[in-house]
């Protein structure tokens, strides 16, 4: 027998179904529930960064380009914008100075890091550095559009909210009480840190990696499908009973949860 | 005869030559700055002493010429002026014509008006070499003038044989000393020959060159022998790299190969946009499996590249051991085994968290994919524990096992033993478990679980904090959270 295939590192992205390219057109019909976002992408890559531009325009998002640090830095400085994408390696300014110079000028716009470095210490030079989130190319673009999206919440003030409630769905955080309803449902301590978690970002979609980084704080890929068996166990403790499921499977990139038409 | 020249030029070109010529240089300044402080020392002696003689014999004459007169004193001075004896004497009136003495006349190198000094002089008898000699005037008042002086000729000589030896004794020493340089350095350039043409013949290709030791252990010995393990390391570095680049073109070209043909089919297919599709989810699919392969490659390359900067955290080993089986419970039920958990309670680790946890992961799902789920008996069991004193994690199945043989190549790059061929993964999870391990340096052992296989991974002992029994306590009170 052999015992040597199995995961590695490996970084955010790589969605575990296919289907990707459907994931525009699914998402651009609930285009309203997303908040709209002004995204300034740093590539250097003309490729990438016209891909980027045209996908996030296609997701409802508004996007400029900047090709190198200098031009990158200067933009971000002056535009207000709700997230910025910063390539690691860029001409004239690398990603991480780049990020440090508009953390000490006090601007505090979320960064999402991509590298084509993805070992754990770059990952955590980059966090260092004043990244807010970290993606390793290659990536897929449903992962990236997931993290944009939760990063530009973050900004958002609900954040320290003591209770979330989607639909009828009610979590309080102060007493770890989850009922929906008004009905009770018990959950196991990491099920309750899943719900959190996918209730603070309600109405995003919210990838697998993401799941493992912020409930398991893991940084790589199980391979396995375990993210998946821990959400259809909570999707049975709270969907099972009621007529109208929250807690929905978007093709492709992770999960969702909301309250509207599946 | 050229060839030996050449050797020599060689060794005296040499650094320890140089050495050893400086030192011999520094010793006979020294030597020389001592024989001439003796040689000084001694000339001062015997010349005090001559000039006591002299002034006591003035002094003798000057009384007899008081006691006896003028005739007393010249038949003294006359008895004194023997051949053969060592004093001289000169005794002449206000004229300057001599009365008595065995000199023949006032030496020239003596001052006329009456101080001592240094003169040569030529024997009575015979003509052989002019001899050395002192004298000093004697104040006999004004009528009569008289010179005492001593033949120093034997001092001259015993100097001149003294300054010869030392002569011969230092161009001894120098050609000694050098030839010493010479000979040290040619036994050095020897074994430096020696390392040159293995480093040479190591650059023309040949790795499994080793420079001879002599085994007396001394510092080029020790610098032998410290080659020899660098190069030990970089041959099993090469080899690993050859090793890699041959399985990359297997493990690599063969998913590209299937990406290009599914893209390939895709095209040809003639039901239009919805094969276009499948044929799109595919490649897309077959380029994730090759990202994946290539992850883990990178990732082992920089584990094995050396430590991670500033990556290493403290933490609870059983606490991580519990988590990562928390996580993987779920699935692995739903394959049909039942995952035990097993946690000594405050083993504190220091190392990578991550990694730690990534290995654990790969050993879990390896169990998964490689045993028989849903059979009686299909446990997982997942340990935490200290194996004396070094902090180690286990994972046992009940699934086939390895046999004994293919334990060491399981555990190597890209390897997969017959059965994997057909289950999906990189072909890498158990290198990169001994990667985690040697980067903790640590190792993985297979061994038999009765039936099935069992994997340790064993950190090494420093990675272990140590914890006072509150502090297992306190881990207890966290992971009861």
């Amino acid at each position: 027998m052999t015992n040597s295939g199995s995961s590695v590192f490996q970084t955010a992205g790589l969605p575990r179904r296919l289907g990707d390219s459907r994931l525009n057109s699914e998402r651009s019909e609930d285009e309203g529930r997303t908040q709209i976002m002004r995204v300034l992408v740093i590539e250097d890559d003309k490729e990438t960064a016209l891909f980027l531009q045209k996908s996030l325009k296609e997701n409802g998002h508004t996007a400029d380009l900047a090709h190198d640090g200098e031009a990158g830095l200067s933009l971000a400085a002056d535009g207000a914008y709700d997230v910025l994408i910063v390539d690691r390696m860029l001409p004239r300014l690398d990603g991480l100075s780049l990020i440090k110079s508009l953390r000490t000028e006090g601007n505090r716009t979320p960064v999402l890091i991509l590298s084509a470095l993805g070992e754990v210490d770059d990952r955590v030079k980059g966090l260092r550095a004043g990244g807010d989130d970290y993606l390793t190319k290659p990536y897929a673009y449903s992962e990236l559009l997931a993290r944009v999206e939760a990063l530009g919440r973050r900004t958002a003030p609900e954040e320290q909210q003591t209770r979330y409630s989607v639909g009828d769905l009610v979590l309080d955080r102060l007493s770890h009480r989850v009922t929906r309803g008004g009905e009770h449902i018990l959950l196991q301590p990491r099920e309750y840190r899943l719900l959190e978690y996918l209730m603070q970002h309600a109405g995003q979609v919210v990838t697998r990696t993401m799941l493992l980084e912020h409930v398991w704080d893991y940084h790589f890929d199980p391979q396995t499908n375990v993210i998946d068996v821990h959400v259809s166990r909570l999707r049975a403790k709270i969907d099972k009973n009621f007529d109208k499921p929250l807690l929905h499977t978007v093709r492709g990139a992770g999960y969702t949860i909301r309250d509207g038409p599946a | 005869m050229t060839a030996l020249l050449d050797r020599i030029a060689k060794a005296a070109s040499t650094t320890a030559f140089g050495l050893s010529a400086l030192a011999v240089a520094f010793f006979l300044f020294a030597a020389a700055v001592v024989v001439g402080f003796l040689f000084w020392q001694t000339n001062k002696l015997f010349t005090d002493q001559v000039l006591a003689t002299l002034t006591a014999e003035s002094r003798i004459l000057s009384s007899e010429l008081k006691v006896g007169g003028q005739g007393k004193l010249i038949e003294t001075v006359t008895a004194l002026s023997r051949p053969e004896g060592l004093g001289l004497y000169y005794l002449a009136d206000t004229s300057g014509s001599k009365i008595a003495g065995n000199l023949n006349r006032i030496p020239p190198e003596l001052d006329t008006d009456g101080h001592g000094g240094v003169f040569s002089y030529q024997p009575s008898e015979g003509d052989g070499p002019a001899h050395l000699a002192v004298a000093i005037p004697v104040d006999l008042g004004p009528d009569l003038r008289l010179i005492v002086g001593r033949d120093v000729e034997d001092q001259r000589a015993f100097a001149n044989s003294i300054r010869s030896v030392f002569l011969l004794g230092f161009g001894l020493l120098s050609i000694v000393g050098l030839l010493g340089g010479l000979a040290v350095s040619r036994r050095i350039v020897n074994r430096m020959d020696q390392i040159t043409a293995t480093s040479r013949q190591i650059m023309d290709g040949d790795l499994s060159q080793r420079i001879p030791t002599t085994g007396r252990g001394g510092e080029l010995d020790g610098l032998a022998s410290n080659l020899n393990e660098m190069l030990d390391r970089i041959e099993s570095l090469m080899n690993g790299l050859r090793e890699v680049s041959d399985n990359i073109a297997h493990d690599l070209k063969t998913p590209l190969n299937r990406l290009r043909n599914s893209a390939e089919a895709a095209l040809r297919d003639s039901r239009g946009e919805d094969a276009y599709r499948e044929g799109l989810e595919r490649t897309i699919e077959k380029a994730d499996e090759l990202i994946k392969t290539f992850n883990a490659l990178l990732l082992i390359a920089r584990l094995e590249a050396g430590p991670l900067e500033d990556s290493t955290e403290t933490f609870d080993l059983g606490r991580l051991v519990a988590d990562v089986s928390e996580l993987y419970s779920p699935a692995a039920e739903e394959a049909g085994f039942a995952l035990a958990i097993e946690v000594e309670q405050g083993v504190f680790v220091c190392g990578n968290r991550q990694l730690i946890g990534q290995a654990m992961a790969n050993l879990i799902d390896n169990a998964i994919k490689y045993s028989r789920g849903g059979e009686p008996g299909s446990t997982i069991t997942v340990r935490a524990y200290r194996l004396d004193g070094q902090p180690a994690i286990s994972v046992g199945d009940h699934g086939p096992g390895i046999t004994e043989a293919d334990r060491e190549r399981a555990l190597k790059r890209f390897v997969r033993l017959e059965a994997s061929r057909t289950k999906p993964g990189t072909g890498l999870g158990l290198s990169l478990v001994a990667a985690v391990a040697r980067l903790h340096h640590g190792e993985v052992r297979l061994e038999d679980n009765y039936p099935g296989l069992k994997v340790v991974l064993l950190l090494s002992s420093k990675c272990l904090i140590a914890t006072a029994e509150g502090q297992g306590v306190a881990a207890a009170g966290i992971a009861a959270q």
